[in-house]
């Protein structure tokens, strides 16, 4: 649980003030729009945060309440309306053979690279509080697709989801360990802490997969991101490690990234194979979904990094 | 109902590693010995991973000629 962010335009105002004033005032219509990406994507972020853990003294409730029910699929649809509109459509690629490649071959510019190399230790805090805005609830938005999927793919989903929670033990959950990592660190490692620093492309990153893990509809793009998420982590992990390292951050924080060099290299495999491969042969309609889906992993993270390497005056 | 072929227990995956499920031994070519440490482990076919006998993800970047 942690405490509301600062709302960013009217919108966010609004929908922040409402989850206030419940369950004391019941919700009022809400007719204000959008002022900004920011505003859009903040409002979004908060209303998916109440099915996660919530908000310190904001009513569970507010959950399931009408109005922000309807809010949030409003901003749903915005969202899903600007990521089709930027996508190119589905590749000529064939998924279980040509997926790894199509990937490596999507061009833009990589966070894990510069911290290898050339970023301060200032630099790192600053990535470590917008990457813990998805990494304190790692593999969580995953979990609404798994009673949506077919018998084969589903056992597989849970195995790769299995290894994410530790295998059983708590002290090996990956969100449990980028807190520890965190907090090794001197940062705070509640969730949310650092929203309000998060720009909206941080924030649609967490957006596109809460909203893909919530809508049964969306489940072809949720392994789909999740394949994609996973093939581009192991080698971006140990870049990260190896950074951590040069800048003399604790062991807490280069383990979390360690154990994705090894984790994400099996994750990967089960995720295409296992998990896509296996729903399309099940529902083949799903496949430009899935294609969707792991477009917009890549997409997001280079918009998030366009705005993280400029904000920092490092080459993007 | 759609048939569903049981699980295996070792998958070679199309130019990457060899999957593994459950706990093992793997003996590396220095006759190391590592212990699997979670429910599926990535052995490394490829010959370039920088945590042998574990894959890395390092075949991706192989023209796809040197891939297993």
């Amino acid at each position: 649980m942690t405490d509301l962010p600062k709302p960013r335009g009217p919108l966010s105002v609004a929908v922040l003030g409402a989850l206030r004033d419940l369950p004391t005032a019941p919700v009022p219509r809400i007719e204000e729009a959008p002022e900004s990406d920011d505003d859009a994507a903040l409002t979004l972020w908060v209303l998916h945060e109440l099915s996660y853990g919530g908000f310190d003294g904001v009513d569970e409730a507010a959950e399931s309440e009408p109005e922000l029910v309807r809010v949030r699929g409003m901003l749903e649809r915005r969202l899903e309306a600007d990521l089709r509109s930027r996508w190119p459509g589905v590749p000529d690629v064939d998924l279980a053979s040509g997926f790894f490649d199509w990937v490596a071959g999507h061009d833009g510019p990589s966070i894990a690279r510069h911290v290898q190399t050339s970023a301060t230790r200032e630099q790192v805090l600053d990535l470590m509080r917008m990457r813990s805005v998805y990494h304190l609830k790692e593999a969580d938005p995953t979990m609404w697709v798994i009673p949506r999927l077919p018998v084969s793919a589903k056992a597989a989903l849970v195995e790769l989801q299995y290894d994410e929670y530790g295998a059983g033990d708590p002290s090996r959950l990956h969100s449990h360990l980028f807190a520890q990592g965190m907090a090794a660190s001197g940062l705070r490692p509640e969730r949310g802490v650092y929203v309000d620093e998060a720009p909206f492309e941080v924030l649609d990153q967490n957006n596109a997969l809460s909203m893909f893990g919530l809508q049964g509809r969306l489940r072809g793009a949720a392994v789909g991101h999740l394949a994609a998420f996973e093939a581009t982590s192991s080698m971006p992990s140990r870049r990260m490690a190896q950074g951590l390292e040069r800048l003399g951050f604790p062991e807490e924080l280069i383990g979390y990234y360690t154990e994705h060099v090894e984790a994400d290299a099996v994750h990967e495999q089960v995720a295409l194979r296992d998990v896509c491969v296996a729903l399309v042969r099940e529902e083949p309609a799903l496949e430009p979904d899935v294609w969707f889906g792991a477009w917009a992993c890549l997409d997001l993270e280079v918009r998030a990094a366009r705005r993280i390497l400029g904000a920092w005056g490092a080459a993007a | 109902m759609t048939e569903v072929a049981p699980r295996p227990d070792v998958e070679l995956c199309p130019g990457g590693p060899m999957l593994l499920r459950g706990d093992h031994v793997v003996v590396d070519d220095e006759g190391v010995r590592h212990a699997t440490k979670r429910p599926v482990s990535a052995v490394c076919r490829c010959g370039k991973s920088a945590s042998k006998p574990w894959c890395d993800g390092t075949h991706k970047v192989l023209p796809p000629k040197l891939r297993p």
